[in-house]
């Protein structure tokens, strides 16, 4: 398998030292990488998520609005920052692979490289206490 | 093709009776292909005594890894510059913000140096490098940026059949827990997989790693396993600390042979050539 471009393997190993949970796609919304923060909210471990696409997550963590309202593929932050090259933040439901419903805010920033080179985005993310 | 090192030191010159034999110019690479065509590989100190020897070489392509001063510091010495008739084409990293010229005409004019780029008599084009290969004469050259701070390239360098991987300044380890990890994850990888021949940085000994990560070096031990990783047939250890005296380095280097690496392990020495 070829060699990821460095701005990923560095933001994947920053990653690895953060307690933010924070997920990493690639250009083509592919999966690379969550570190441990993220495994505890979306309740899976990286390494048993395999082969995993962006547009897929909405439906996978049963992302909803705060009112309850389905979120599709393309409205939240992950796919927005990857479709649109943008940064996009949302307040959202989502339920955890373990079962659990959570209240989450979540950051999305595209990963813009020189030379032009879209490599991907990245979603930070975090649960919101709930009263 | 054939591979002289004119400089092999790191981070400063460092002349002086205890580096006398590993050399105490900083990194300066000579390449030639099996026709004669040359390429040079960063503008250490080492290019002075290089340029000595190019008083008929017409065009001179010299590739910077980065910018930092023990990689160009050698450049306002360089005698095809200041030979009318000489074409010079510089290429190194692109900037988003500043271009090539602009970045090095920092150090190349007044007060820092007496002449400025536009003042020299050559022929000088200076080229930003994307991440797409290129051809340069009988050389199929690909730059990729690699773990080092502010923006460096690593060199895969084909020519004949054989390739050259030269990263001068390299911290693939930096943040990984257990070095090497999988190739996907590993800085430089596509650039030395199965090269015949690597230059790779080996700064330090392991022991002072520690108070060094995050300066853009490797450890002798992160060296040895990137060549492992990358399966090439020789590793050159490169970019040696100015403090490590040729003593040190000796043992450090017998160290390093101790361990049995699959490969060739060859010191880097100023002076050597090798055949690639």
């Amino acid at each position: 398998m070829a060699q990821q471009a460095i701005e990923l393997i560095l933001l994947r190993q920053w990653a690895s030292y953060l307690t933010v949970p924070l997920l990493l796609v690639d250009h083509e919304g592919v999966l690379l990488f969550f570190n441990e923060a993220a495994e505890r909210v979306l309740g899976q471990r990286f390494e048993d998520a395999g082969d995993l696409r962006a547009e897929q997550l909405a439906d996978l963590f049963n992302l909803q609005y705060e009112d309850g309202e389905r979120l599709s593929p393309v409205e939240h932050p992950l796919g927005i920052a990857l479709r649109e090259r943008r940064p996009a933040h949302l307040r959202m439901r989502m339920r955890g692979l373990d079962g659990s419903w959570r209240l989450i805010e979540s950051t999305s920033m595209p990963v813009e490289a020189q030379g032009s080179r879209h490599l991907g985005a990245f979603a930070m993310f975090w649960e919101v206490p709930q009263p | 093709m054939k591979v002289t090192l004119w400089g092999t030191r790191g981070s400063i010159p460092s002349a002086g009776p205890e580096t006398v034999r590993y050399g105490g110019n900083t990194a300066c690479v000579e390449v030639r292909a099996s026709d004669g065509s040359l390429l040079v590989l960063d503008a250490g100190s080492g290019i002075r005594r290089l340029g000595a020897t190019l008083a008929s070489e017409r065009r001179i392509d010299l590739l910077l890894s980065h910018l930092h001063m023990d990689h160009v510091q050698g450049l306002g010495f360089f005698a095809p510059f200041f030979r009318p008739g000489a074409e010079v084409h510089l290429w190194g990293p692109s900037s988003t913000d500043q271009r090539m010229r602009e970045r090095l005409a920092r150090y190349l004019s007044p007060p820092l140096f007496p002449v400025r780029i536009r003042d020299l008599p050559c022929a000088l084009s200076i080229h930003g490098l994307t991440e797409d290969p290129f051809a340069l004469g009988p050389f199929r050259v690909t730059a990729k940026l690699i773990c080092h701070p502010g923006g460096t390239l690593g060199y895969r360098i084909e020519e004949g059949g054989r390739v050259l991987a030269y990263l001068p300044d390299h911290e693939p380890a930096l943040g990984v827990r257990h070095f090497p990890r999988e190739p996907e994850w590993t800085s430089g990888y596509d650039l030395a997989r199965g090269a015949d021949v690597l230059i790779h940085d080996a700064q330090y000994a392991d022991g002072e790693y520690a108070d060094h990560e995050g300066w853009g070096h490797s450890a002798m031990s992160h060296t040895l396993a990137m060549a492992s990783l990358c399966d090439v047939r020789r590793l050159v250890t490169f970019h040696h600390d100015p403090s490590h005296s040729d003593d040190f380095l000796d043992a450090l280097h017998e160290d390093a042979l101790s361990c049995r690496p699959p490969y060739e392990l060859v010191p880097g020495r100023e002076g050597l050539t090798l055949e690639v």
